[in-house]
């Protein structure tokens, strides 16, 4: 009897405690460095001025199409804002997954007036998709096993003679294959279009396949910073902020190589289906959280440009190093000489296929 | 040494000892060259040392202190020259390790331990039957041991710096258990393990143990079935039952709640406590039961004051199973639960997937140290009540 009671006096404890009258948003996130920095520059000041909201956060954002999905069947959508990649984005926008966003009515124009949907400019690229930052991959290498001479093009990740040793490699064929082209002697505005062709992408994995047995696999974008500190591999390709965060805040033997670095964009989605009075608590977080200002502080804590025009002369110093952090963005002019330009369409038509090739093409 | 043993032959030192050094000394080298990149003259090197080494011992140094010392000081002083301090420490234990071999093989000490009518093919049995337990123990241990050290990097990555490797005290930091200890995201989720794991401990314990004791009463019908259908949560893989039990807490609203984690878990713990339980139940007297009834005691006096206490370390086995099982657990909580029940496991799954953080190396050494103190004190607790019932601990 004594049992029960406890047993029903602690679970009235814990109902009451949730029924408090604040509300908690979930938002979900890559953790790390990454989800710090939104913590800092979106989070904590929107807290500051909200005390009824809690912000709480979930490093899921690695399967959050899988887990909308099972969300959407079950009935019952427990995120309220989901941080994704383009490619991401696309699928949930496709599936319904994701709200339609007016992004002039939605997001705040910048200070001198100009609407969201002209300062976000280009990297809007689909109706769901709120975006944030621009990214890249790129590679890093280690300057003391690269001899006098370092790299200075993509193509020396393809030359083993020159730099023998391991390199790190994203397990999927995007980016790669686009690198073996290049590097194979396609020009840069034809790749997609060799890509297209049964003879293109045997071609990108004949390329790749010379330095096969020196590759080193990666799926976390955490492990090339360690696989370089540890000196397992001579270079690897990772996101720009972690090798900044490897360079400048570990301070690790580490240098940049940004030619053909690869855009990417990342930003949020609204899960389809909240109840009204929760998306109105989120759409107004995120008018503050993308707005101009917020979105040159969050460059103070990670090397990513942000996605709005207006923000780019706002950027400042590094919060805790106290360096300049313009040079260190994919987009500074100086790291921008030779970028690619990933093509989403492109992918979101043959990434299955592609997939499936790279998976079978890695067994071999 | 009362018995006097019957002497043993000197074993050849030719045709045996030497062989046998040559053995150890071309393992031994290989280790330490492959450490070094050059595996091939490492072999080479250990086989000449080792041979020349148990050679030395057994004909000139009859003394095995001064033979064990010297070797490990000689060892020493050689690593130290060569590498350094880390070169300083393994030459110690190579030596200390070598030596003893070779004491060991040319004095016939190891039939020691084997009875003396055992012949050749028995003596090698046995000793290899030791060596084999003694690498299975090393391959279970190494890499809870490699942990440990690494947790007290100073740099914020998986690696033995220089400085670690030359016992610089610069090259060790707490900073990992600091941040342990400061960062809101692991107290939040270490605090979210302690209120989730004891309460699903309770609950399986008390389903599982009455599970157990309905199931082992005779008259119950279906006995067996009702039993697969309770272990199962332990046979069907975790991701189904994870699965399962997702859009079955959504459609109830347990889903993302402390509750829902807490049943699930329970639900996990059950099968563990209906072992242990059913497993003591089997050498627990019947007739005592009887004999309490025939005393005046109700069946619920009779559970507390008789029954309870004679199958309580299957209890307590039990429920340490089901206390790990939900400490540990990272799948299920990954579906049932929302961001606000983040456990230690999740914690540190994510820790690893995102950022590889040497702060999930310390609270990796922290559970380490927790788990040995909780199965300690539950063993000695338990020896102290078979002692105290005067019984011998078994």
């Amino acid at each position: 009897m004594k049992l029960m009671n406890t047993l029903l006096a602690t679970s009235t404890l814990a109902l009451s405690a949730g029924a408090a009258s604040a509300i908690d948003l979930t938002m979900v996130s890559w953790g790390g460095a990454y989800q710090h920095s939104q913590l800092k520059a979106y989070a904590e000041p929107y807290m500051a001025e909200h005390p009824d909201v809690n912000i709480i956060w979930d490093e899921s954002s690695a399967e959050a199409v899988a887990k909308l999905r099972a969300m959407n069947e079950a009935g019952n959508i427990s995120w309220d804002l989901v941080d994704v990649t383009v490619s991401d984005s696309i699928r949930l926008c496709d599936e319904g997954l994701a709200k339609e966003i007016d992004f002039d009515e939605a997001l705040a124009p910048a200070p001198d007036g100009t609407p969201a949907s002209e300062d976000f400019g280009s990297t809007l690229v689909n109706d769901c998709f709120i975006p944030q930052i621009v990214y890249s991959t790129t590679f890093g290498y280690r300057t003391d096993l690269v001899g006098d001479t370092p790299p200075t093009t993509v193509c020396d990740v393809f030359d083993l003679e020159k730099y023998p040793g391991k390199r790190a490699l994203q397990k999927r064929p995007i980016d790669n294959v686009e690198w073996a082209l290049y590097c194979d002697g396609v020009a840069k505005d034809e790749i997609y279009d060799v890509l297209g062709t049964e003879e293109g992408q045997a071609r990108a994995f004949a390329k790749l396949d010379t330095i096969k047995d020196q590759v080193v696999w990666w799926s976390a974008g955490a492990e090339t910073p360690q696989l370089l500190a540890d000196g397992e591999v001579v270079m690897g390709s990772t996101f720009n902020g972690r090798l900044f965060s490897a360079i400048a805040e570990q301070n690790q033997p580490i240098a940049m190589l940004w030619d053909m670095q690869s855009y990417d964009i990342d930003g949020w989605i609204v899960p389809a289906g909240l109840a009204a009075e929760r998306e109105a608590v989120v759409m107004d977080f995120l008018k503050f959280a993308t707005d101009t200002q917020r979105l040159a502080d969050q460059a103070k804590y990670i090397s990513y440009g942000p996605a709005r025009a207006s923000s780019a002369p706002l950027v400042g110093k590094h919060a805790d190093l106290g360096i300049e952090m313009a040079p260190h963005m994919p987009t500074d002019p100086a790291n921008a000489g030779n970028p690619h330009f990933y093509d989403y369409g492109w992918w979101a038509d043959n990434r299955d296929d592609l997939d499936a090739k790279f998976q079978a093409w890695l067994a071999q | 040494m009362s018995i006097a043993r019957p002497e043993i032959p000197t074993p050849s030192l030719m045709g045996f000892t030497l062989p046998i050094m040559a053995i150890a000394g071309a393992f031994t080298g290989y280790v330490v060259g492959t450490a070094h990149g050059t595996p091939v003259p490492g072999v080479v090197i250990g086989i000449v040392v080792a041979v020349a080494l148990g050679y030395v011992l057994a004909q000139f140094v009859p003394d095995r202190r001064i033979g064990r010392l010297g070797t490990a000081a000689l060892a020493g002083i050689t690593g130290m020259a060569l590498v350094g301090t880390s070169g300083l420490i393994a030459g110690i234990l190579i030596g200390l390790v070598l030596s003893w071999f070779a004491y060991w093989l040319s004095s016939g000490d190891y039939r020691a331990s084997v009875p003396v009518y055992a012949t050749a093919g028995d003596v090698l049995w046995h000793n290899s039957f030791k060596f084999v337990c003694g690498l299975i123990f090393f391959f279970l241990i190494a890499p809870i041991v490699v942990v440990l050290p690494l947790s007290f990097n100073a740099e914020n990555f998986f690696t033995f710096t220089p400085k670690m490797l030359a016992l610089d005290p610069e090259g060790y930091s707490l900073k990992h258990y600091r941040d342990f200890f400061t960062n809101s995201d692991w107290q939040g989720a270490l605090w979210n393990s302690i209120r989730i794991a004891p309460v699903a401990t309770l609950l399986s314990v008390s389903f599982g143990t009455l599970a157990a004791i309905g199931l082992s009463q005779s008259h119950v019908p279906f006995r067996r079935a009702i039993m697969a259908i309770l272990i199962s949560p332990m046979i069907v893989p975790l991701i189904i039952s994870a699965a399962g039990m997702y859009f079955f807490y959504s459609r109830i609203g347990l889903q993302g709640t402390y509750w829902g984690v807490v049943l699930a878990h329970a639900a996990l713990g059950i099968p563990f406590v209906i072992i242990t339980v059913t497993a003591t139940l089997v050498g627990f007297d019947r007739s005592l039961t009887r004999a309490a009834a025939n005393m005046g005691a109700g069946p619920i006096r009779t559970f507390f004051k008789v029954q309870m206490p004679l199958i309580l370390p299957g209890v307590i086995s039990g429920a340490l199973f089901a206390f790990i099982t939900s400490f540990d657990e990272v799948v299920v909580v990954l579906f049932v639960g929302s961001a606000g029940q983040k456990t230690l496991p999740w914690q540190m799954f994510t820790g690893l997937r995102e950022q590889i953080s040497p702060t999930i190396l310390a609270v990796a050494a922290i559970l380490v140290a927790f788990s040995i103190i909780l199965l300690t004190t539950v063993e000695i607790l338990r020896r102290r009540s078979e002692r105290l019932r005067g019984m011998s601990p078994s």
